[in-house]
């Protein structure tokens, strides 16, 4: 047990005396959080819209105007030419267009029905959806006030409108930070641990230290588990001082316990970790470790749900998930601040990552080898 | 001097796919000796100690050391021997102090002892006011020297040395002698590989190889006069005269 101890300390040392390992540790997650959270969003604040108004009617003033107070679209010029609106498209000068054709309030009015055309800039299929979204929305607020003002000459008796009231649980403003910063945390905790795990052993056979360690009677558990230690602990620090950034900077909310919180990232560090250390004894390089870890780690985020649900990913990716330890973190840790959920709602998590730690860190051991 | 065999190894093979890197190697080391190891680069030798102390499993034949086997109890082995390596194997970014307190603590040594050894090796080098200095300040003879001292610091029965002296001053070479007769004297035995034939005039017995094999072992003396040579330098032309066509053994 004793051995354990001088590796940690050993470790420690070699670790806070690096000059570039302190700033990586501590200042690159609070640059990484200021920029993600703000950046990584998905509301569509500013939609550039030209407006191709080829009626000039009292009614297609209306609906521009509407577009125009809207807060999300920013009315930025008008054309009549249907190539020059297709060459502001191409040139991204605009993400939408909005082509009023000449008859449209004559047929609003007289017959009853109009058409509209919106041109999208679907490049990014998913602010594509939200800007159709947005902007049906705009013309279905227009189309309300043509009825209520008209409702007196055209029809007697205008169909009852189911009023649909909604409530957003959990976050109620949708507010896109509180959803992002939780799951960005996780991110930097498991690239600051799998990477610092991963990049150490592999370091020691580069510069051959690993033979002077293969020749004691070391344990491999015992240096196994003295290599995963301290980079432990220095991810679960890592996660505090980014909560309390979150705290700070975003207010983020924290309604479960903090306690249950820090219970499962121990669980879920041991596995990421055990995933960083595996890697290690089987690279021999610090190259080969880097390309190994950026494949996994990529492969993990981007399936793990932090920008699309996985409940809308392919079944298959649902299976993938079962041994992606990010995904279970990236929903606990959302669960647990966001909605304050309780052990029992995340127990199968819970036990899920122990037996995935369990397992990872016995092939990390295993794999680890003294005598080649 | 005891003839007890503390290293005991007989017809080893090591292969490394097609290369035989240790062809049918045959010999005993004896508790307390200065054993050489010589031969030309890649002869087999790093090959041979890595193997006598667990680091690599041999292919065939019976190897023991220290009374143990090397296919089965490589760690009960590593309990009693010690290693300095050929790669420079400190820890360049901790201080000599830290480097002996970690290696002699993973040997299980306590606190109490690895202070007080740590003390007494520092004066006995002369560096007390040096043992807060990083490795990588010290010059290659200083750490040379530490790595070698570290590597006897828990008392084992066998230290094995891979090139200890390779790219080091003569002056420092010679002092780096004197503290493999101090060992000696403290009945540790010596296996020490190297290609200065010079050198092979302070082991007991030397053994020479030629492309994985033995082609000769016997004490310096017993050497020069078998092959009626001034100094090993000749004994080992001699015997190497057959051209060296692989390269690439180690």
């Amino acid at each position: 047990m004793r051995n354990i101890v001088y590796i940690i300390q050993k470790e420690f040392i070699q670790i806070f005396r690096n000059r570039t390992m302190l700033p990586i540790i501590f200042i690159l997650p609070l640059i990484q959080l200021l920029i993600l959270v703000y950046a990584a969003t998905l509301e569509m604040k500013h939609i550039d819209m030209i407006v191709m108004d080829k009626d000039l009617s009292s009614a297609s003033r209306k609906l521009v105007s509407k577009f125009e107070c809207s807060p999300f679209f920013f009315v930025n010029g008008s054309t009549f030419s249907i190539e020059e609106a297709e060459n502001i498209l191409k040139k991204d000068k605009a993400d939408i267009i909005l082509h009023i054709p000449a008859d449209f309030e004559k047929k609003l009015y007289k017959e009853n029905k109009s058409e509209l055309q919106l041109l999208i800039n679907a490049i990014n299929a998913t602010s594509a959806g939200l800007t159709n979204a947005y902007a049906n929305y705009v013309i279905a607020d227009f189309n309300k006030n043509v009825i209520a003002e008209n409702i007196n000459f055209f029809k007697p008796s205008f169909p009852k409108n189911i009023n649909i009231n909604y409530s957003f649980w959990y976050n109620p403003e949708l507010n896109y930070k509180i959803f992002m910063l939780p799951g960005i945390l996780v991110i930097l905790v498991t690239i600051i641990g799998m990477f610092l795990t991963a990049l150490n052993i592999v370091r020691e056979k580069e510069i051959g230290t690993i033979e002077q360690i293969n020749v004691t009677p070391i344990v491999k558990y015992q240096f196994i588990i003295g290599k995963l230690v301290p980079f432990w602990i220095i991810a679960m620090f890592e996660l505090a001082f980014g909560l309390i950034l979150g705290k700070i900077l975003f207010d983020i909310p924290m309604i479960g316990s903090l306690f249950l919180l820090f219970g499962f990232a121990s669980v879920y560090l041991l596995v990421a970790l055990g995933f960083g250390l595996l890697i290690s004894t089987l690279a021999n390089t610090q190259q080969q470790v880097m390309f190994i870890v950026f494949f996994f780690i990529l492969t993990f985020i981007l399936m793990s749900g932090i920008f699309t649900p996985v409940e809308s990913m392919p079944v298959w990716a649902h299976y993938v998930n079962i041994i992606n330890p990010v995904a279970y973190f990236m929903r606990v840790i959302r669960m647990v601040l966001l909605k304050g959920s309780g052990f029992a709602d995340i127990s199968k998590e819970f036990f899920s990552l122990l037996i995935y730690a369990f397992i990872i860190l016995s092939l990390a051991v295993w794999r680890y080898r003294k005598t080649v | 001097m005891n003839k007890t065999p503390i290293i005991q190894v007989k017809n080893l093979v090591k292969k490394f796919g097609n290369f035989i890197a240790n062809d049918n190697l045959t010999f005993d080391v004896y508790k307390g000796e200065i054993f050489g190891f010589l031969g030309a680069n890649g002869a087999g030798k790093t090959t041979a100690i890595r193997i006598l102390s667990g680091l690599s499993a041999p292919t065939s034949g019976k190897v023991k050391v220290a009374g143990y086997d090397v296919y089965r109890q490589t760690e009960q082995i590593k309990k009693n021997i010690g290693y300095m390596s050929q790669k420079f194997s400190l820890y360049e970014d901790l201080t000599i102090r830290e480097n002996i307190r970690f290696y002699a603590g993973i040997y299980g040594l306590s606190r109490k002892v690895i202070n007080e050894r740590t003390d007494e090796l520092l004066s006995k080098l002369n560096i007390t006011n040096l043992g807060d200095k990083l490795i990588s300040s010290l010059p290659l003879g200083w750490k040379q020297k530490l790595a070698f001292s570290i590597a006897i610091f828990h008392k084992p029965e066998i230290v094995f040395l891979d090139e200890p002296t390779g790219g080091v001053d003569p002056i420092t070479r010679r002092q780096f002698w004197d503290m493999i007769y101090d060992a000696a004297n403290e009945s540790i035995t010596i296996f020490v590989t190297t290609h200065y034939m010079d050198e092979a005039e302070y082991c007991d017995r030397v053994s020479i190889m030629v492309d994985g094999r033995i082609e000769a072992l016997d004490s310096p003396e017993g050497l020069k006069n078998t092959y009626k040579a001034k100094n090993i330098d000749e004994v080992f032309l001699k015997l190497a005269r057959t051209p060296i066509g692989e390269v690439g053994r180690g």
